[in-house]
């Protein structure tokens, strides 16, 4: 929808270009006719301006619409990749006092004071959840650490405590308090904005002198899922190309009743609810299915074939339920190829083949560009398929960005790699664009 | 001129229709909505909570089914506009909700008697609704050589096959080190540990070629039937169910690890009464009995578990033989270390 809207303003604006050329040619063409081609090219202007002022106004409830629908909460939500409210709104006095520590032991007792106070207010406002969650990414069991002190609060003494033993009763708790890391993590979220979910998407994290660096192996999975998501999303468009480029042509080939009633097989799973398709296909694919049963049946196989919950079966059902992406932009740009250049080419001496490949071919370019990054992108996006028709080691970005938004809460992280695959996206479709020199046109 | 009157006519309507449309929304108050995990349970729960207590109350009780989706929750209370009023959710969902301020804090007066309740099911933000258990089951037709326990899972030649387990680190990494020789319990004390869970997830790469993962409750059920595999971790509920269309299925309580779902109110529910008297009596004795005679789940009544036949009582997790060797799922554990762990076990996944 959005490219729409960028097509109909650069055709809005293309035509203002061209009468902007008109004019030009209008004073070209002499001053003789001076004072009737001034009273042309001004009215020209005018209908020009009338013409982008009716363009806009009819993009403009679209655009406005989108913007509002689509643009602003996307872009609220992306937000929350960097947003790092947590410790600047629940600590704020401790973090007053943390500015002149250095770092290197546990901290003054007026830090632990200040501790104290934010700690008790988080209790009383209901916040102290999200702060320990958000401390629990810094350092795995600070969220324990938080509630367990916070479930001694407010401290039992006779008399008002002075700030030495606050800071004991916090040791007593428990001897994390003493450690410096554990108030560095807190030093550490001290801006508003934080690179923490950025990094951990790709696999980085921020050292305490501030270097960036590796995660360790064992845990560092996002830049091989992205990988994988990118492989699978790629050889996924190549089988719908290579599957669904002869079954354009021979639809395109086809008189105008066939064709439509062929078009109709094509549509009707189209039309289907995918989780139906895949439903069906697990039926079709698993050990006892149909399909190894016709296998042995053959003679084929003498075991069942590993269908389901691996690589193969999710290549096999994505392929499917993406096809009719490929075969439609293909049909529509065949259709409107007439067949006479072949001809031609062959009545000047081209052998049939050669015809085809040098002749049509490059023709339907605009639709094979159009096929593909149409299944590209769709693929990249791709959650419920390979979830429930793959093994562990075969979901694909959006599972993870599910696995965050729904079962931790960790919208950071969500947003985060939501935001890494948009902009991953983006950067191909440039990129496509650059190559192809073309846009997203249909001939 | 005929033409503007038609104009601002239809405004007019347009106006009046939204305004009309608006105040509907508030004037009309929203039917009671529970929510629940689905499937068999949800069908249980229907004849055992929801279709008694409509006779009783005389309203309308609206059923949603989800998969444990918390963002929702978090939506609809962040933008206060609470459509569900009585939820069902896991441990740690409770756990975490209750923290943030997500559920309302219940007046356990309204509730019932404290000491009716076994203690697993008294929390501050939520009701426990029943005990269920991730345990190894098998299919009795296909399998001839019976397991006993997570030993029996790992050991790809006694039993050889395909396994299924639940995509993700949990129940799996305390169940590696229990096939490890790790005591039930003693399993938490050890996997708090990095050795510890180093040593578990080693013990998951032995298996790693055998194993066939799952994602929602019904596939374990569905893949022992089609005999794509020969043990499963597997939910005892959906078992028994599968049992009860004539499935032949085993499950092996020995080492099996259990846990409660809970009842929670989001907070700003315009429904808050409704649904504390919704859980009272999805809490009271009758309704606990009715329940566990659909699923075999087990009761958090006292006195309802006491009422249960002794042949439907051996299918519970909460039979006294059932619990004697099973481990309570820790839920401070997983709110510390769930994403670090779930984390690493992707990272392993994809080798």
């Amino acid at each position: 929808m959005v490219h729409a809207l960028i097509l109909a303003f650069e055709q809005a604006t293309s035509r203002r270009a061209s009468a902007r050329r008109a004019d030009r040619n209008t004073i070209m063409t002499g001053s003789t006719a001076g004072a009737a081609t001034l009273a042309t090219r001004k009215a020209m202007a005018a209908t020009s301006r009338k013409q982008k002022w009716k363009a806009f106004a009819l993009i403009a409830p679209l655009a406005l619409f989108l913007l509002f629908i689509f643009i602003i909460p996307i872009a609220m939500l992306l937000y929350r990749a960097v947003d790092n409210p947590e410790v600047i709104q629940r600590l704020p006095r401790t973090l007053a006092t943390l500015e002149r520590w250095n770092a290197q032991q546990a901290p003054e007792a007026s830090s632990y004071v200040a501790l104290m106070e934010d700690l008790q207010q988080a209790k009383d406002d209901s916040g102290s959840g999200t702060l320990a969650r958000r401390l629990n990414y810094e350092i795995s069991g600070y969220r324990s650490l938080i509630f367990k002190t916070i479930r001694r609060m407010p401290f039992e003494s006779d008399a008002p405590l002075n700030a030495a033993q606050v800071k004991q009763k916090f040791l007593e708790i428990d001897a994390r308090w003493g450690e410096p890391r554990y108030w560095q993590a807190i030093l550490r979220n001290r801006s508003p904005y934080s690179s923490y979910y950025l990094l951990a998407s790709l696999d980085l994290q921020r050292n305490l002198d501030g270097s960036i660096s590796r995660v360790p192996p064992t845990t560092s999975a996002f830049l091989s899922i992205f990988g994988r998501t990118f492989e699978i999303s790629a050889l996924v468009t190549l089988l719908t190309l290579v599957l669904g480029f002869p079954l354009a042509y021979w639809i395109s080939t086809l008189p105008k009743r066939k064709a439509n009633i062929v078009m109709i097989f094509v549509l009707i799973p189209f039309w289907t609810s995918i989780l139906v398709r895949i439903a069906a296909w697990i039926v079709l694919l698993q050990r006892e299915g149909l399909i190894n049963k016709a296998l042995m049946g053959m003679g084929l196989t003498e075991t069942p074939v590993e269908l389901l919950f691996n690589r193969t079966g999710v290549y096999i059902a994505m392929t499917h339920i993406l096809l009719p992406f490929m075969i439609l932009p293909l049909y529509s740009v065949m259709q409107s190829i007439p067949p006479t250049y072949q001809r031609a080419a062959v009545s000047l001496g081209s052998h049939p083949f050669g015809a085809f490949w040098r002749v049509y071919v490059p023709q339907t370019f605009p639709g094979i560009g159009a096929g593909t990054l149409l299944v590209f992108i769709i693929a990249v996006g791709y959650y419920i398929t390979p979830a429930l028709l793959g093994g562990a080691g075969d979901q694909m970005i959006s599972y993870y960005v599910a696995y965050f938004t729904n079962q931790t809460i960790n919208w950071g992280m969500a947003s985060a790699l939501g935001f890494l695959l948009l902009a991953g996206t983006l950067v191909l479709y440039f990129l496509y664009r650059r190559l192809t020199g073309r846009e997203l046109g249909l001939g | 001129m005929k033409n503007t009157h038609k104009h601002h006519k239809g405004l007019h309507c347009a106006a009046a229709t939204l305004l009309a449309l608006a105040g509907c929304n508030m004037a009309v108050a929203r039917d009671l909505t529970i929510v629940n995990f689905g499937g068999a349970n949800g069908d249980a729960q229907k004849v055992a909570f929801v279709e008694p207590l409509q006779k009783e109350l005389g309203i309308k009780i609206i059923t949603v089914a989800y998969n444990g989706e918390q963002a929702k929750v978090k939506a609809m209370v962040e933008t206060n506009n609470v459509v569900w009023d009585a939820v069902e959710v896991e441990t740690a969902d409770l756990g975490r909700g209750c923290d943030e301020g997500l559920y309302e804090q219940l007046d356990w007066s309204k509730i019932g008697n404290k000491d009716d309740f076994i203690p697993e099911a008294i929390h501050d933000c939520g009701v426990g609704t029943f005990v269920w258990s991730t345990a190894l089951a098998y299919n009795a037709k296909a399998l001839k050589t019976v397991p006993n326990s997570w030993a029996d899972f790992w050991d790809v030649k006694k039993i050889p096959g395909k396994r299924g387990m639940r995509k993700g680190a949990r129940y799996n990494l305390e169940f590696a080190l229990m096939a490890d020789g790790v005591a039930p319990k003693d399993v938490y004390e050890v996997l708090s540990t990095p050795e510890g869970v180093d040593r578990a997830f080693k013990k998951l790469d032995e298996l790693k070629p055998s194993i066939q993962w799952w994602e929602a409750g019904a596939q374990p059920v569905q893949m022992l039937a089609a005999g794509d595999v020969v043990m499963s971790t597997a939910y005892n509920g959906r078992i028994d169910a599968a049992n009860r269309e004539g499935q032949d299925m085993k499950v092996v309580w020995n080492e099996s690890i259990y846990d409660l779902d809970y009842w929670v109110i989001p907070s700003g529910s315009p429904n808050k009464a409704l649904a504390e008297k919704f859980i009272k009596y999805a809490s009271s004795t009758p309704a606990q009995v009715a329940y566990a005679h659909n699923i075999a789940y087990g009761p958090i009544n006292k006195q309802a578990i006491t009422q249960i036949e002794p042949a439907l009582q051996a299918n519970m997790p909460t039979s006294p033989e059932n619990m004697k060797n099973a481990l309570l799922s820790s839920y401070d554990f997983w709110a510390d270390h769930g994403e670090e762990l779930d984390q690493r076990f992707s990272a392993w996944s994809t080798r």
